[in-house]
């Protein structure tokens, strides 16, 4: 039975099923791609990234119109010069030189307004572009830590990317309707000015566009979505494959995932010849409709003509108006879906916009200055990420100036939390926190940020040189001072064993460094800044014991002469710390030494006497245990 | 439908020998080979070329019949009695043109369509190559390249070579067929008028091949800084917490603002190149119609020309201009063509290093024997710095091997030996007396389970990715599984369970979570040989005891190796091998190494409540 098994473990079978547990790629839920045609609030907060630019706008749209008269007005001159100037007997040079130097005129006009409406429409969509990228990408930079935990990078990027692309889109497309409308009504009006029979006439053949296009309209775009969405499946598929490509190799998927593969690759191939027929279907559909219209116009023309009803020249215009007649249809309904797709996307971009920036600097607010003593301290402190669930209730300490205090705590004690408040990453709901004598509410953000040093527990370090990343804090620091950080926290030797050293760059978030080698350099980092309060993040995950003890004496040099908060995980750090401040359930429950704390017999000496190199190698259960008699005394 | 599925039933590699057979002959430029594959869809590529050719011919007939039908209006001016006839030959010259234009319209959505569709079997043929070629490719190609570079020779490249029928090849022999046919009608209807139509063909031609050519170029380099934004950005909002604690927004401000600029300045330099030349052309194109009005005109005047004549030449230059301006494009087309074929075939006719030999077998398990004979390794990149030397060692069935070391000794490259992820470059490693190299791939790898350091998850739900070796496992067994590797209780708490999506798109589970997910699909295996490669580093200590404990049952029946760097994770192992600049220093079990009191021992004093004994005191 299962050496049956292991034989056609992961085939398919003869009969060409696929095997139930087997998918490649990932379904995405698409976002809403289109919005109703027209929502004024949306237009409203475009039409203030266009504002600025607005005088543009209007010489583009007074280009886009004389650029249409002049398309409208060439077939006339070319009526005229034969009508006045080419008739047999009649003929007339003063007429047809004539015709040429407004012709010439006309062109002239023709090509500067075409430099100027492309020039201006271009630029101005290029610098709303950006300008909108800007704008949400500044706001971001300010609204408040709470909603940016809950909101996916990859959401956000979506928004600065694809949703700012399809304004600009938006834009561009909606100054050239304004031609395309210009141009659809001149025709009209000059073919019905022309000969208003006749105009009629050929005009039969537009409603009949008309009506075919908002037959074939909605068909064809589902047909051309299904293509879209097979394509960005197929190739979500492969990018799978690459990014998985070590898990599919020892598992010895190869096969299946081929097979699968071929089903969603053929699914594109499926759609996308659906799509190519409803895209090209229009097209003799069109065609046909141009040669009746100008079938129509020579026999109904060309019969009055020989009767002398109507001039030759009227008819040949006609027919070069014929052959513009559909090109402006065909550009507003493709406009109108672009329509629907910017009203989405000005939807999501509006609500990142609108996204309230919690925390502000105060009108008055103060300056910390770099002399101030270092001391924090936390007053009666109340606050929950949700107001209705405090993570932390009526928490008070102080750390004196040079102190180190470990925060020790099971998960969901309040350790982070504490961390974050110092810095003003949240506002607390009661008391206050206060740095050096003063309410971090009270102190701008900016000055506040200076004199606190974090690092956290995963090392977040930024494509670059490793240079780079360890100023990222204190752009100006010297090379000397970089390097000196770096031999302090002794990273500096596997530094200069990185291809390219100090110049080295660090792969995304520094993947080619292991994690404590990140730590070492975030610390390096940290001392770089040199400022007064230090506050850190212990790094929980394992890390190898040579790198383990790099980080403990870097620890210990980077804590000298500096107000230390760390968020401990390792006995070896809470040992070494002044105090030891122990919180559970957001209530700090005890405070003082390892000896204290040992002679105590609370939580933190039930915790310890577990016997395990670090709090968070303790097991949940046993925890759990540990926590409810630890209270219970 | 099904019978259209059973017959793609994969056949992978006939696939991927379709593609490589247009290939032949590396002295052939890379356009032939694209051109080749694409006549091997012989019906669709006929039908769209044929199509084109008959198209572009009616398409040239719509000014002649047009000229034709006005100099029919002005017989009756001097003939008077012509006007029955007259009437008659508009007639006919409308239906005509009625006709020319319905077929003219027909064919050309037979031309758009077939060489559409060409081009979508290229692509879709192409994309199964590709897929193909990247699956097998092993890990020393996948180490030495960037997966965005591969991302893009699959879908950007693959696009480049997809869109080569339709827009470089119909287009060349559509532009071909009306510039020169058109070109010859003129010029044998009258010669210097026929010379002022076409004056602005070449102009016209040249300046926007140069500018799709530049834009190209130029779009290239947007890209690139493009990406350094989105790099920028995307660093700034992941690391949002650190560029906080910095107080770094202005700097990051900064950041944003020159590499916006950068793009933005490139964005508007290409508005310029592009408007510049949409607007020459134009010009030039009125110019020449001006010239012919004017020459043309006097023509008429002296009766050398009729107004039919004039009219046919002008409404022809209406019908030339869009091909014309398209000459850039087409350009463009063979220019991208070329270079992204020249990635995608190189990606394609790349050699696999790591695949079956000529004579290889099944791999037959029977005592489940491993053994490490005189084992040397150097990563293919860097062949001077070996990474293991003369490593030699056996395990047999039931027995579990520790392998602990400092970071870069080897410990991990070791593992990955096994499953030929990467081949020995000395000596040999067998399973049973065999040479794994003899065996084929599919049944050692399904004979070697590896449970990564940091193991991909599949966008998909928590059972396929348990069952990912094991598509057609029964959920009883994907459970058995997720409880022995300690994961069973947190899916149930899931409120979907095991419906629950994770990886990269779906929920996110913590570092000890995959590592648990990775065990417990790397246990539906069964595989004879088991490496844990420092996979339980995330798991808490009391989690990983239990998933040991129930592992006991597991290690009895296969070889188990055990790579970490947290002695309790292999204090167990029936034996420990140190291993320290790729070899292994010392071997024995957990007591026999801490009585040696070598480098496992300093390890062990290291690891285990450092500093411990003060406080005893």
């Amino acid at each position: 039975m299962a050496e049956e098994l292991e034989t056609e473990r992961a085939d398919v079978r003869e009969d060409g099923r696929r095997p139930p547990r087997a998918v490649v790629g990932s379904h995405r839920i698409e976002e809403e791609i289109f919005g109703k045609v027209f929502d004024s609030n949306i237009i409203k907060r475009i039409w203030t990234f266009v504002e600025p630019y607005r005088t543009k706008i209007y010489w583009a749209v007074a280009a886009v119109l004389s650029f249409t008269a002049m398309q409208l007005l060439i077939p006339l001159i070319i009526r005229y010069a034969i009508d006045h100037g080419m008739q047999q007997g009649s003929a007339d040079w003063h007429v047809l030189t004539w015709s040429i130097v407004v012709f010439l005129v006309a062109i002239i006009i023709n090509f500067g307004a075409s430099y100027l409406q492309e020039m201006l429409v271009g630029g101005v969509a290029e610098d709303v572009l950006f300008d909108i990228r800007k704008a949400m990408f500044s706001h971001l930079q300010r609204v408040s830590l709470s909603w940016m935990d809950k909101t996916e990078v990859g959401r956000l990027m979506s928004r600065l990317q694809g949703d700012v692309n399809s304004m600009q889109e938006f834009l561009e497309t909606s100054v050239l309707s304004v031609g395309d409308i210009a141009l659809l009504f001149g025709i009209v009006f000059v073919m019905l000015y022309l000969d208003f029979k006749l105009g009629l006439l050929t005009l039969c053949a537009l409603p009949v566009l008309f009506v075919v296009r908002l037959f074939w309209l909605p068909r064809a775009r589902k047909s051309f979505m299904a293509a879209h969405e097979t394509n960005s499946i197929a190739n979500g598929a492969l990018a799978e494959a690459i990014h998985g490509v070590r898990a599919v190799q020892s598992m010895d998927r190869e096969r299946v995932n081929f097979m699968l593969y071929d089903d969603k690759a053929h699914a594109n191939l499926r759609t996308h010849l659906t799509a190519a027929k409803y895209a090209q279907v229009m097209v003799p559909i069109v065609d046909s409709l141009t040669g009746l219209a100008m079938a129509l116009v020579i026999v109904v023309g060309g019969s009055r003509v020989l009767n002398q009803a109507l001039d030759v020249g009227v008819m040949v215009a006609f027919l070069f108006y014929i052959q513009r007649f559909f090109d402006p249809i065909r550009s507003l309904t493709l406009q109108y879906s672009v329509m629907q797709r910017a009203m989405a996307s000005g939807q999501r971009l509006t609500e990142v916009l609108d996204v309230p920036v919690d925390i502000q600097d105060a009108p008055n607010a103060k300056v910390l200055s770099p002399d101030m003593d270092g001391s924090v301290e936390f007053k009666d402190v109340v606050f929950g990420y949700n107001p209705k669930h405090p993570v932390l209730k009526h928490v008070s300490f102080k750390v004196n100036p040079g102190e180190t205090v470990a925060l020790v705590g099971p998960t969901g004690s309040g350790k982070s939390s504490c961390m974050s408040l110092i810095h003003r990453f949240y506002e607390v709901q009661g008391g206050q926190v206060l740095v050096g004598g003063h309410d971090v509410r009270d102190l701008t953000q900016d000055s506040l940020g200076r004199q606190i040093a974090m690092v956290l527990q995963e090392p977040f370090l930024f494509t670059g040189t490793v240079f780079d990343n360890i100023r990222y804090h204190k752009t100006d620091a010297t090379r000397e001072e970089v390097i000196e950080a770096a031999k302090t926290v002794g990273a500096h030797d596997f530094i200069m064993r990185m291809p390219g050293g100090y110049d080295g760059i660090l792969g995304q978030r520094g993947g080619n460094l292991s994690l404590g080698q990140r730590q070492l350099i975030s610390f390096a980092r940290a001392l770089v800044a040199d400022a007064k309060i230090l506050v850190l993040d212990e790094a929980t995950a394992n890390i190898d014991s040579y790198t383990e003890m790099l980080i403990q004496k870097a620890l210990v040099k980077l804590l000298e002469g500096r107000t230390g908060l760390v968020i401990a995980h390792r006995l070896a750090t809470i040992r070494e710390a002044d105090r030891i401040i122990v919180l559970q359930n957001g209530e700090l429950i005890e405070s003082g030494n390892h000896t204290e704390l040992m002679r105590n017999r609370k939580l933190y000496s039930k915790l310890y006497n577990l016997n395990y190199a670090s709090f968070d190698d303790i097991p949940e259960d046993v925890l759990d245990e540990a926590v409810t008699t630890g209270q219970a005394t | 439908m099904s019978s259209d599925a059973t017959d793609r039933v994969a056949k992978p590699l006939a696939s991927l020998a379709l593609v490589n057979a247009a290939g032949w002959g590396k002295g052939f430029s890379i356009l032939t080979r694209i051109t080749v594959m694409a006549f091997r869809h012989p019906w669709q590529s006929s039908f769209a070329i044929g199509a084109t050719l008959v198209a572009s011919t009616f398409q040239l007939m719509i000014p002649r019949l047009l000229g034709q039908a006005v100099d029919h209006t002005q017989v009756a001016l001097t003939g008077g009695n012509a006007g029955q006839m007259a009437q008659d030959a508009l007639l006919t010259t409308a239906l005509l043109l009625l006709g020319a234009s319905v077929l003219r319209g027909i064919f050309t959505l037979i031309q758009n369509y077939y060489s559409e569709a060409v081009g979508h079997h290229m692509g879709y043929r192409l994309r199964l190559a590709c897929y193909e070629k990247i699956q097998r490719l092993s890990f020393s190609f996948h180490d030495s390249m960037h997966s965005g570079d591969l991302i893009t020779v699959g879908l950007l490249d693959l696009e480049g070579v997809r869109m080569y029928f339709s827009t470089a090849l119909v287009r060349m022999v559509l532009l071909t067929m009306l510039i020169g046919i058109g070109a010859y009608m003129l010029i044998s209807t009258d010669v210097v008028l026929g010379l002022l139509a076409l004056s602005f063909v070449p102009f016209v031609g040249w300046r926007s091949s140069v500018t799709q050519l530049r834009l190209r170029a130029t779009w290239l380099d947007l890209q690139e800084r493009l990406s350094v934004l989105t790099r920028v950005m995307e660093e700034n909002l992941g690391g949002i917490r650190v560029v906080r604690a910095f107080a770094a927004q202005e700097h990051e401000m900064d950041k944003f603002e020159v590499a916006s600029q950068s793009a933005v300045t490139l964005a508007h330099q290409r508005v310029g190149i592009r408007v510049a030349n949409t607007s020459a052309m134009t010009l030039s194109f009125f110019a020449a119609m001006g010239l012919v009005l004017w020459v043309g005109g006097t023509k008429v005047m002296a009766g050398q020309m009729t107004v039919g004549t004039l009219t046919s030449f002008l409404t022809f230059m209406t019908i030339l201009q869009m091909p014309v301006r398209q000459l850039g494009l087409m350009v463009n087309a063979f220019a991208r063509a070329s270079t992204c074929g020249a990635r995608l075939f190189e990606l394609l006719d790349l050699d696999i290093a790591i695949k079956d030999g000529k004579n290889a077998s099944e791999l037959k398990v029977t005592d489940g024997t491993l053994r490490f004979e005189n084992v040397n390794f150097a990563y293919p990149s860097a062949a001077k710095n070996q990474v293991l030397t003369g490593v030699t060692f056996e395990a047999k069935r039931g027995e579990t091997i520790g392998i602990v070391g400092p970071p870069g000794s080897g410990k991990s490259t070791l593992a990955h030996l096994i499953p030929r992820f990467y081949d020995v470059s000395g000596g040999r490693i067998t399973i049973d007396g065999q040479d794994i190299r003899t065996a084929t791939l599919q049944s050692l790898r399904r004979s070697v389970g590896v449970v990564q350091q940091d193991s991909f998850l599949f966008t998909t739900t928590i059972e396929n990715n348990i069952a990912y070796g094991d598509p057609w496992a029964k959920e009883a067994r994907i459970e058995r599984a997720s409880e022995s590797a300690q994961l069973h209780n947190y899916v149930l708490g899931l409120p979907t369970g095991y419906e629950t999506v994770v990886g990269e798109r779906g929920v996110s589970l913590s570092g000890g979570q995959r590592q648990r997910l990775s065990i417990a699909r790397a246990l539906m295996l069964r595989p004879a040989v088991m490496v844990f490669d420092d996979s339980t580093a995330a798991i808490d200590a009391g989690t990983e005891q239990r998933i040991r404990s129930a592992m006991r049952k597991y290690a009895a029946e296969r070889v188990t190796l055990i790579v970490a760097h947290r002695l309790s994770s292999l204090m167990h192992a029936d034996r420990i091998l140190f291993m320290e600049d790729g070899r292994i220093v010392e071997s024995g079990t957990h007591e026999e190494l801490l009585a040696l009191g070598g480098r496992y021992k300093a390890l062990y004093d290291l690891q285990v409540r450092p500093g411990d004994d003060i406080l005893s005191a």
